[in-house]
């Protein structure tokens, strides 16, 4: 569903990303960790459609990123720890809007679906401005599912929500995956990773270090390994 | 086609969004009022110098006023990282500049129409049978200024000093159009000056049709990352 | 890449150039019947004007070059042609007062060329200014791509709706007919400094290219 070879990203001062290769299979999970600067943004952002890598090439869903960039993103939902949310419109008026750029059908449908899975039916028409931080972050992941896409692409979702938004994001994550979606998922939380992904994939400095099942690595070594990220490697 | 009925999604999602905040508007009109108002001050009202200088004060106020606008309408999108969730739809990029522009040249026309009037009370004009022909040079001149004032507001959205680097961008760009416009309206409220008027117009929409063309096709190089 | 030897002779040419100008200009060519000396500003005047027209071309098209391959080096060479550039277009807003005063009996009027060096001139700063001002190198680069384009569209632009409005600048003097023809003995002395101006350029253009590559290069050394 995902393959990535030999993604790079330099900008004129600087290498965010150095050579990346990796693969996620159809319905995995797979999460990316990393020190702040790592470059997990970067690549989520990449594989995004976000911004153009400076050397390699990745599939999404079999469409090549670059030339069928715009086909792509009619099968990634992306959420990032800003909600994408218009403040001035209400829940219903925000899904509208995206609904009607991605084209699904039966949109008013799937309104009131995913509204319903985020528990936030009962504040539809209220404006955006006045949601919590965790209500936001629902409405973004509903806003990312709008449009079934086949592979979800998370940056640090979970950040800054409560107990309440956790669980909701958690259970929604978990019927994607039964659905057979895609999820790459960039997180801080160690425990959660390996609680729930399938394969770990650890960058530090721009390198991909670890990409491993979740089930076969050691907890203590990968905690090693989380610590030394945050030293820059030797030349 | 898909594409039009896209810019307006974009395009409706904006004037609900400025319909209830009403934010953009209203700091557009007060700006151009005060710019007026400073400007009918200053000068002795009836002179004949008035009747001269209020088709320039106009256009002044309007760029002034555009400015504003421009700026906070994208300050408006950035705000939240929204732009990223409208880069992340699958359609044209391109879309979003003929969107944005189109709302732009909105908000500029919608003072410009209100503060005609204005201008014309105050400095003793009257505009005659002229007011269609007046509307039209208002919104030429409009679609001229949102043309690259809405690539450049993107432009300086993204940086360090945004709400300056916009209007220095812009200023050099805008003589053209505003001369353009300028010299319409003078000639427009001038009686004799019908032939002059056509002139100035015809090279009014040939300046917008250059800059809308040049900026449609730069606008996706301002957006990618 | 020249090697040093060529550039060196270059640099030598250059500076010979540019003082046999000044020769011809000051000295040898003759007094203008109706300006008397000050006219000798006009030899100064108008190959800087051109020179920044031509260096501004050269951000027009390295600027279209850089948005289409992506090579840094386009954006060098679109960076170097306005730094020059706006060095050029200075000297140009200086020395026409300095002729216009005596002449005409004022520094400044709004007429056609007057008004587009002026706009030239901020075009230039606005573009150094977006550079400056950008966070993000690389996107500062294209941002500087898409205003060179644009801003250099506007050029003519400016021209044109100026000279519609009105004219005060003497005529132009080469190749157009009418009063404000150039005396015979002023034509050599005319198109020599405008080939030393152009001659100057060039070899501060390839030198200044040189200095800005290599601090390029350094600074991506450093980032790995």
């Amino acid at each position: 569903m995902v393959n990535v070879e030999k993604i790079s990203k330099t900008y004129l001062t600087s290498r965010a990303l150095d050579d990346i290769t990796f693969h996620a299979a159809k319905g995995q999970f797979a999460a990316l960790l990393g020190a702040n600067g790592a470059g997990k943004t970067t690549l989520i952002r990449i594989l995004a459609t976000l911004t153009r890598p400076t050397s390699g090439t990745a599939k999404l869903a079999g469409l090549a990123l670059g030339k069928q960039s715009q086909r792509i993103r009619q099968q990634i939902g992306v959420m990032s720890h800003t909600p994408f949310l218009y403040g001035d419109l209400s829940a219903e008026e925000n899904l509208r809007f995206y609904g009607r750029m991605y084209g699904p059908s039966r949109l008013n449908e799937r309104i009131n679906e995913l509204l319903a899975r985020v528990d936030l039916e009962h504040r539809r028409y209220d404006l955006v401005r006045t949601f919590s931080r965790g209500m936001q972050q629902r409405l973004s992941l509903a806003r990312a599912l709008l449009h079934c896409p086949r592979i979800l692409l998370l940056d640090e979702p979970f950040a800054g929500l409560d107990l309440d938004a956790r669980t909701v994001l958690d259970e929604l994550l978990g019927a994607e995956l039964e659905k057979g979606t895609t999820i790459l998922l960039t997180t801080h939380d160690l425990e959660y990773a390996l609680r729930k992904a399938e394969r770990i994939l650890l960058l530090r400095a721009g390198k991909l270090v670890l990409n491993e099942a979740a089930r076969d690595i050691d907890h203590s070594r990968i905690t090693s390994m989380l610590h030394h990220s945050v030293e820059r490697p030797q030349p | 086609m898909r594409a039009l009925r896209q810019i307006v999604f974009i395009l409706s999602k904006d004037l609900l969004i400025e319909l209830r905040s009403k934010e953009i508007v209203t700091s557009m009109l007060v700006f151009a009022l005060m710019v007026v108002i400073v400007f009918n001050f200053i000068f002795d009202p009836g002179s004949r110098e008035i009747k001269a200088v209020a088709p320039g004060i106009l256009w002044v106020a309007l760029i002034f006023a555009g400015n504003l606008g421009l700026s906070r309408s994208f300050a408006r999108e950035m705000d939240q990282g929204k732009m990223q969730g409208l880069l992340l739809c699958p359609f044209d990029r391109s879309l979003i500049y003929i969107a944005k522009m189109l709302g732009n040249v909105l908000f500029m026309l919608l003072v410009a129409l209100f503060i005609s009037p204005v201008i014309f009370v105050l400095f003793g004009l009257s505009p005659g049978a002229s007011v269609f022909p007046l509307a039209f040079v208002l919104l030429l001149g409009a679609v001229g200024l949102s043309a690259v004032g809405t690539l450049f507001a993107t432009i300086s959205a993204h940086t360090r000093a945004r709400e300056v680097m916009l209007p220095i961008l812009l200023f050099p760009v805008s003589v053209p159009v505003i001369l353009a416009a300028a010299k319409s309206t003078v000639h427009l409220l001038d009686r004799g000056g019908a032939a002059e008027t056509a002139a100035w117009i015809r090279i009014l929409v040939a300046f917008d049709l250059i800059f809308v063309v040049l900026c449609y096709l730069l606008y996706e190089h301002v957006l990618e990352e | 890449m020249q090697s040093v030897k060529s550039l060196k002779i270059l640099i030598l040419l250059s500076w010979l150039a540019i003082i046999l100008a000044h020769y011809f200009a000051l000295i040898a060519a003759p007094t203008e019947r109706t300006m008397g000396d000050i006219q000798r500003i006009f030899y100064f005047h108008v190959p800087s004007a051109w020179v920044s027209f031509l260096a501004f071309f050269i951000v027009c098209v390295a600027s279209i070059q850089y948005l289409r391959r992506g090579e840094p080096s386009w954006d060098t060479l679109a960076r170097t042609a306005a730094e020059l550039g706006i060095l050029f277009i200075t000297l140009v807003l200086l020395t026409g007062p300095l002729w216009a005063k005596p002449v005409w009996n004022t520094f400044w009027t709004w007429d056609a060329r007057l008004t587009t060096s002026f706009i030239l001139w901020l075009t230039y700063i606005a573009y150094l200014m977006l550079r400056g001002y950008t966070l993000d190198p690389e996107r500062g680069a294209r941002f500087a791509a898409v205003f060179g384009i644009i801003g250099f569209v506007n050029v003519p632009l400016v021209y044109m709706s100026i000279r519609w409005w009105r004219t005060l600048h003497p005529a132009p003097v080469i190749g157009e007919g009418g009063g404000g023809g150039l005396a015979p003995g002023m034509i050599f002395p005319f198109i020599f400094a405008l080939f030393a101006f152009t001659l100057l350029f060039i070899t501060l253009l390839i030198l200044r290219y040189r200095a800005n590559t290599l601090e390029r290069c350094i600074k991506e050394i450093k980032s790995r």
